[in-house]
């Protein structure tokens, strides 16, 4: 079997591969193009019979819990990311499957880690034949450098629910690490010594996985309030020392930025925010937990304030500056993805504003409309865009695979997408005739800030009108591109082979573009 | 012959836009580079280009060039590369120079705003390249107490590029040499490139800056430069302190005296306060005769740079005093120190009522200006002139502000 074949141009011009890893995609048609028809994925029907009266679901160790689930050579085993650098449960899943000798298994995260470099001799002796995922650091580099014995597959987090819904992934084994548990297994991201604030990642995989593993470090009696995972998915559970380290979950660089420079970048944003008039009482914004994105979270604030306004929601992976602005009733609800550190976790925990989301309500393409689509103004990272607007966010100029999509590509549907960027990182522009990978069609894109300039897309007539007189620094995005330039030199294009090592999904489960294998 | 090293430049932890470059002199087998750098995959050409056109220029035929890089620009990767060669071969005098930034060949004015003056090290590109988009008045890229003795010589070649091919966005290009013999030859390294302003260290005495003043003046007529290099020295003893007005009015070139706090404390065996009490004499002594000489009293940096708040205070305290500028050592005091240093609106709205009254009374004839039942001095109507002037430049207030005053 070829590693992928029958190659088409898409809608944006890009060379993709239709048949991957033995099945068959289907190529970018443009944004709201593809609609299927038929059914949803249907797991197999499961009878409570089957499973203990006294609802006890415990077994022995993981072990036991894999070889009960049937664990088996070419499975789909998923995780999830919540525990970000601090998971101990990854590892271990492969670490069993290595000793027991199974092969050809698909990793299926909703996102890995630097932590998860520990399965690379897994790749490498066949254990696990791809990761379906995010990979960054030691992961993405022996994905880059095509080590992988199957072609990758990156998704949104928007597009991992969708293609567990649609069945494009069958997910054989879930295992749900959770910071607490009931023998039942029902389970939640609030309390416990893993306290990760919700599990919303893992919510999709709870429901439509044809097994489902919890694992806890904090086993409570029944119940365990709130079940944000119910345990009327769950086949089994498992009680461990640890599930996870709490100093690696919760992140430790989720502070404002130092950065004078990234300050102005916020201070930029913020202000042209203000003078379009996309900040009113009762807007809306999504913000990251980056640096740049919390600075910018508190220039909004300030605004707020200043006008005695109150924003009707954030949607966030929060964090304190969220949650001050909470407590401050600057915002009325906050609608989490994650938590990225405890004033997040103890504010879910505590506040009945703060609210707790998964993918299927704030992105899921197979829902009947999601939260995306109604936030006013969402702030986004990027390593490159290109003079159409076009952006990537999963590998960097070089061609190695350094991000992840996350919900990256779920939240461009916003009403105002703005990328807050540095005009060049370590010399490397980040304005290209071309980008590398690309991730999102320019129309998605509204605005980029960058230290030296604002550039907004000339689809949207009516923000250029506002930021007419705004006194802010207006530019074509030729002009920014011209002006990186002119500091940095013209870069070379990175060398890259016509050899394809992994595949970046759209929102719509279609394929939007290729990732080359770097030479190194 | 023996092989000779030489290394010049930094990498290391936290090191960025910057390269070390190792230049080993061979007697035989050519020239070899090696480049290891992060922009490798896009650069990596180019870098090579570059460092064999210095290598030709240099005429050198025979050497290993190891350059560790971390993005460095090309004036950075040429200021390393030349003074790794010139500490192997002194006896190479040319220097590589660059094509000059148009926009770096402007000049400055004496009576300029200097509002804000931002310090560099001078041996650090990384914090160079984005200095000029915080909108300071002036950059000063800093051969002195920021740079360590051994990376004094690397520095100079770094500096001289910057003049040239650094955007400065605007910002007055200053450089503050050294003491004594050393910063007169820093400044053969500077004044041929375009410096506006020089800073002068720890100046005592009208005779040290004379001393400058020459070797400048000599400089702009050997290199046939036409632009002014102004000169603002820095009192930071109490002997200095003394001889504030002889030192002020040392040549015309001095445009402004500042004064430096915190070897000023030191020198008098005290220690800084925020207050300030303890460098009351010394600053006023500084405002008093810079006035006397007609330049600007520019005041001391302040060293808290997370406490906003603190520095406000601080700048309007100095504005108090008479002082027209303050040094930073962060970007994001730029800001406050304008904000801080500008005409308040009340300041304004006063400054206003008397300029009015004050054009009234000229159409009129009259010698008095009179503002309600109560006459203004002279001096105030000067005072309040200036204050309208820098508002209007400050962005302030608007330039036709007295017809929409009038229409009122």
């Amino acid at each position: 079997m070829k590693k992928y074949d029958n190659l088409v141009k898409n809608a944006v011009g890009r060379m993709v591969p239709t048949q991957i890893n033995g099945e068959e995609h289907i190529p970018f048609m443009g944004v709201g193009k593809y609609k299927p028809t038929g059914r949803k994925f249907g797991p197999r029907i499961s009878t409570c019979i089957d499973y203990p009266e006294d609802g006890n679901k415990l077994v022995e160790n993981l072990k036991e819990a894999l070889v009960k689930a049937g664990l088996k050579d070419g499975m789909t085993i998923s995780t999830h990311h919540h525990f970000r650098d601090g998971d101990l449960i990854a590892n271990q899943i492969f670490d069993i499957a290595h000793e027991m000798g199974i092969k050809n298994l698909r990793w299926f995260p909703s996102a890995s880690f630097p932590c998860h470099a520990h399965l690379i001799p897994y790749l490498e002796d066949g254990t696990i034949s791809r990761i379906e995922g995010s990979m960054n650091g030691a992961l993405g580099k022996f994905c880059s450098e095509g080590k992988m014995d199957g072609i990758g597959v990156l998704r949104s987090h928007g597009g991992r629910y969708q293609a567990i819904q649609d069945g494009e992934v069958q997910i054989d084994i879930a295992v749900i690490a959770a910071p607490t548990a009931d023998p039942f297994g029902n389970a939640n991201g609030v309390n416990g010594n893993a306290a990760c604030g919700l599990l919303g990642f893992a919510l999709a995989d709870s429901q439509y996985a044809d097994k489902v593993i919890v694992v806890t470090d904090n086993l409570v009696p029944f119940p365990a309030i709130p079940w944000q995972i119910q345990g009327n998915y769950v086949d089994f559970v498992v009680k461990v020392d640890q599930v996870g380290i709490p100093e690696k979950i919760i992140s430790g660089t989720t502070q404002v930025t130092k950065s004078p420079d990234r300050l102005l970048i916020a201070e930029l944003t913020a202000r042209f925010c203000e003078s379009t008039g996309l900040i009113y009482d009762g807007f809306s914004y999504q913000a990251g937990a980056g640096g740049t994105a919390l600075s910018i979270g508190n220039y909004f604030g300030e605004i707020l304030r200043k006008n005695n306004w109150k924003a009707r929601f954030i949607r966030a992976g929060s964090n304190k500056y969220p949650v001050e602005m909470l407590q401050e009733g600057l915002v009325e609800y906050i609608l989490d993805g994650q938590s990225f550190d405890l004033d997040g976790v103890k504010s879910m925990r505590e506040n009945p504003n703060h609210v707790w989301t998964s993918p299927f309500t704030s992105y899921n393409y197979h829902g009947k409309g999601n939260f995306a689509s109604l936030v006013d103004v969402v702030v986004l990272g990027a390593t490159e865009v290109d003079v159409n607007f076009n952006a990537n966010v999963v590998t960097h100029s070089d061609g190695y695979l350094l991000h992840g999509i996350g919900g990256w590509q779920n939240t461009l549907f916003g009403k105002t997408t703005i990328l807050p960027i540095p005009l060049f990182r370590d010399r490397i522009p980040i304005i290209r005739d071309e980008v590398t990978t690309l991730c999102a069609p320019g129309e998605m894109i509204d605005v980029i800030v960058t230290e030296r300039g604002i550039a907004i897309n000339p689809l949207r007539k009516d923000l250029i009108e506002k930021a007419k007189n705004s006194g802010l620094p207006i530019k074509t995005i030729q002009e920014l591109k011209e002006e990186a330039e002119a500091i940095c030199g013209v870069p070379e294009k990175p060398r890259l082979s016509d050899e394809i090592v992994a595949v970046i999904k759209w929102v719509d489960g279609t394929i939007i573009d290729s990732v080359y294998k770097v030479l190194p | 012959m023996d092989n000779i090293t030489g290394i010049a430049g930094n990498k290391g932890k936290g090191v960025s836009s910057d390269a070390e470059v190792e230049f080993q002199s061979t007697s035989k087998g050519g020239i070899e580079i090696q480049i290891e750098s992060k922009v490798k995959a896009l650069y990596g050409n180019h870098i090579h280009k570059l460092a064999e056109d210095i290598l030709r220029f240099f005429q050198i035929k025979n050497a290993i060039v190891k350059i560790a890089d971390t993005g460095a620009l090309d004036f950075v990767l040429a200021a390393r590369l030349e003074a790794a060669i010139k500490k192997a071969l002194p006896e190479k005098k040319k220097e590589f120079l660059l094509p000059m930034l148009d926009e770096n060949l402007n000049g400055s004015k004496k009576e300029a705003f200097r509002f804000s003056r931002l310090y560099l090290p001078g041996n650090s590109p990384k914090l160079m390249l984005n200095a000029g988009i915080h909108n300071p008045n002036g950059l000063i890229l800093d051969l002195e107490d920021a740079v360590a003795l051994e990376k004094k010589h690397e520095a100079r070649f770094l500096v001289r590029n910057a003049l040239r091919n650094l955007r400065f966005y605007g910002a007055e290009r200053m450089v503050r040499i050294n003491q004594g013999e050393r910063g007169l030859e820093d400044l053969e390294y500077v004044v041929p490139h375009h410096v506006n302003l020089i800073l002068v260290p720890k100046c005592e005495s009208a005779a040290e800056l004379k001393t400058v003043d020459e070797k400048i003046q000599a400089l702009r007529t050997s290199n046939n430069i036409e632009h002014p290099v102004w000169l603002m020295p820095i009192i930071e003893s109490a002997k200095g302190v003394l001889n504030a007005y002889e030192i002020a009015s040392a040549s015309e070139n001095v445009v402004a005296l500042a004064i430096g706090l915190e070897d000023y404390t030191a020198d008098l065996g005290t220690q800084r306060t925020n207050e300030g009490t303890e460098s009351l004499f010394a600053r006023s002594m500084v405002v008093n005769a810079s006035r006397a000489a007609g330049i600007q009293p520019i005041d001391s940096v302040f060293r808290d740079v997370s406490d906003m708040e603190a520095l406000a205070e601080n700048v309007k305290r100095s504005k108090a005093l008479g002082f027209d500028g303050m040094g930073c050592i962060h970007p994001r005091q730029i800001k406050v120190v304008h904000d801080n240093f500008a005409p308040e609106e009340g300041e304004i709205d006063q400054a206003k009522k008397i300029c009015i009254a004050f054009k009234e009374a000229k159409a009129k004839g009259l010698g008095v200006v009179s503002l309600g039942s109560k006459m203004i001095d002279a001096p105030i109507v000067k005072r309040a002139l200036k204050t309208i002037d820098l508002a209007v430049k400050m962005g302030k207030l608007e330039m036709d502000w007295e017809s929409k005053e009038i229409e009122k």
